[in-house]
């Protein structure tokens, strides 16, 4: 009985034969067979599995259960507080503008910025796989942002933003344009920021994409070679069409981190709170952190949780649906 | 997806000859030419931003502020910026601190994932399938919806303010455990049983066959922890006011409002920041691209 979720995985593999061998080689390790040796199995189990089962329900599982409680209170990070106040927090918080508009803030900063970052890092890896010469330049320059703290792009990005004397008002007078305000401004911080985000973070993306193309097989090109198809035939006919579940995983990812935002909006702005870039989770930080408080902060991490969830499993079904549709 | 990335760490001399011309490609057909100048455009793109960082840090404070766009100050390019902050901050200490912690998050994940994922891949128990349903479930829990009720914990706990309270809360990473026991079942098990025939105990197995043959995925697994809490912003900044046990991240954070319009030092202080990413960067490159290959597809 114990051994069927055994026996599956290990026949779920191609070229691990285990299965027979291993009931042939040990007999014993059929814990219905041999139950001193089951027992022994799972005293065995649970010191393998305590350190990661401790910590998983001491930072993760208790505080899920108590942050709903925490949101059921009015408790506040003073210590004060704490009564239960039913849902009175959940209420607030479902009839508060800001709320609203730090939820429609993050959805927009996530449309504005997956698109780009998954088109960009598309055409940087699809160009990168051609072999082009300076293989470590482009990897270098495309994925080294990716690799330094928010704090770092933040202030490097507020400094070309710099409305005086930044590097971007330098390039749009070069142009003959007028010079902007970019994170001062209400209507461009948000683009501010989606700009340096898509700096920051698309060779996560493009490493995805180029590690997708590797894995394309080197026949597929040969045979359409021979066929007779030139480079660009062979990009929208092998290329892109075998990119298909990478682009649909890369939207996935992408879409759950963007509904993240914080560091990056919080210190370009220099903390300061603007209407047109608040993300929820600036919000939930604000109610909680700056506020004190620490039940109706928690009644929105959990707007917040249920908003990732809901698209991370609206995401699931919708592709699980196209999987059956083929 | 996941077996594909995993595989491919197992047998890295597979992938080695990658990025080959395409069939098609003529050397310096028009295309390749239009190729290499997009490429190029977008690097130089990608890499301006950070350049005009460096070159502002070897301006001085007047020539910084001064608004000309040249690459070189009109007083010469100077150090002053990187000597003035290595001299009055607390740079060092900060370095220090994001060092320490960013190693203990990074040994202690690895040690209590690799140990859970093993007992998932290989030990029969009882409610196996369905605690690794739950342990799976964590990882859509996105870390920032917990900072509340963590938060509260740390108070409890004592631990708001110290280097526990900063480690602790980030050794749980559902994925990995994921990502590793996907490793371990591609292991074969043929190995194991030999050593058990041979009276070999699960831990002895574990440790001296399991982890040699993983060491390819336990060194892309631990670049990537360590990078991301290197980088941590969030938590570090909330559990952490003492500024002498502040991350690197958190404390650049503090003294910007500080030095107020200092642009080159604000700058010295990002590159100095960016440096020693992008040095391990050069030296795990390999690493780091399966690394994301492995995290980003084996999170799935």
């Amino acid at each position: 009985m114990t051994t069927a979720p055994q026996a599956a995985r290990v026949t779920g593999r191609g070229p691990v034969t285990g299965d027979n061998t291993r009931s042939i080689v040990t007999g014993s390790s059929d814990p219905a067979r041999n139950p001193a040796r089951g027992r022994r199995e799972q005293l065995v189990s649970w010191a393998f599995l305590a350190p990661f089962m401790i910590a998983f329900v001491l930072f993760l599982v208790w505080p899920i259960i108590h942050g709903i409680y925490l949101s059921f209170t009015d408790q506040s990070l003073t210590g004060t507080g704490g009564a239960f106040v039913g849902f009175a927090n959940y209420a607030e918080a479902l009839s508060d503008p800001t709320m609203w508009r730090s939820m429609g803030n993050t959805l927009w900063f996530t449309v504005l910025s997956t698109v780009p970052l998954v088109l960009i890092a598309l055409i940087m890896a699809v160009l990168v796989d051609r072999g082009i010469p300076g293989q470590w330049l482009w990897r270098l320059s495309f994925f080294m942002p990716f690799l330094l703290a928010s704090t770092v792009i933040s202030q490097i990005w507020v400094w070309i933003f710099n409305p005086q004397i930044g590097a971007a008002n330098n390039i749009l007078e070069a142009f003959g344009l007028e010079p902007i305000a970019w994170l001062q401004n209400a209507e461009t911080n948000m683009y501010a920021i989606v700009i340096a985000t898509v700096w920051w973070t698309v060779g996560f993306n493009f490493l995805l994409y180029l590690a997708a193309l590797q894995n394309i097989p080197a026949q597929q090109y040969e045979a359409a070679s021979l066929d007779g198809a030139g480079p660009w035939r062979q990009l929208w006919s092998i290329t892109i069409p075998q990119l298909g579940p990478a682009t649909v995983l890369i939207v996935m990812l992408q879409v759950l981190a963007s509904l993240k935002l914080f560091d990056q909006a919080y210190q370009m702005l220099g903390g300061v709170s603007s209407d047109t870039t608040r993300s929820i989770v600036q919000y939930m930080y604000e109610a909680g952190f700056v506020g004190y408080r620490f039940g109706f902060s928690a009644a929105i991490s959990y707007v917040f949780f249920a908003l990732i969830v809901v698209i991370g499993v609206a995401q699931a079904v919708v592709v699980s649906r196209r999987r059956n549709l083929r | 997806m996941t077996v594909t990335a995993t595989r491919s760490i197992a047998v890295p001399a597979a992938k080695e000859k990658a990025h080959p011309r395409k069939p098609g490609d003529r050397p310096f057909g028009p295309l390749r030419i239009a190729a290499f100048a997009v490429l190029l455009l977008l690097a130089i793109g990608w890499l301006l931003p950070f350049l005009w960082a460096v070159a502002t840090a070897f301006k001085t404070e007047t020539d910084a502020a001064s608004g000309d766009p040249s690459w070189i100050g009109a007083s010469g390019p100077t150090a002053e910026a990187f000597t003035a902050i290595m001299s009055q901050g607390n740079v060092w200490l900060w370095a220090w601190n994001s060092l320490a912690t960013s190693v203990a998050i990074t040994a202690i994940t690895l040690a209590i994932s690799a140990l859970a994922a093993y007992a998932f891949s290989r030990l029969d128990f009882r409610g196996r399938k369905w605690l690794f349903a739950v342990v799976i479930a964590g990882i859509v829990v996105p870390p920032q919806a917990l900072i509340i009720p963590l938060f509260y914990q740390m108070l409890a706990f004592n631990m708001v303010d110290t280097y526990w309270g900063l480690i602790l809360p980030q050794v749980v990473v559902p994925a990995m455990v994921f990502i590793l026991k996907q490793f371990f079942d591609g292991v074969p098990i043929e190995l194991e049983d030999a050593a058990r025939v041979d009276g070999a105990g699960r831990f002895r197995i574990f440790w001296s066959i399991v982890l040699p043959l993983s060491r390819p995925i336990l060194a892309a697994v631990a670049i990537f922890v360590f990078i991301g809490a290197w980088n941590n912003f969030l938590w570090p900044f909330l559990v952490i006011n003492d500024t002498t046990l502040m991350t690197l991240p958190v404390g650049l954070q503090t003294v910007i409002s500080a030095y107020g319009v200092q642009y080159a030092q604000v700058m010295a202080q990002a590159v100095l920041a960016a440096l020693p990413l992008i040095a391990v960067f050069l030296v795990f490159q390999k690493q780091i691209v399966k690394g994301v290959a492995t995290t980003g597809f084996g999170g799935q």
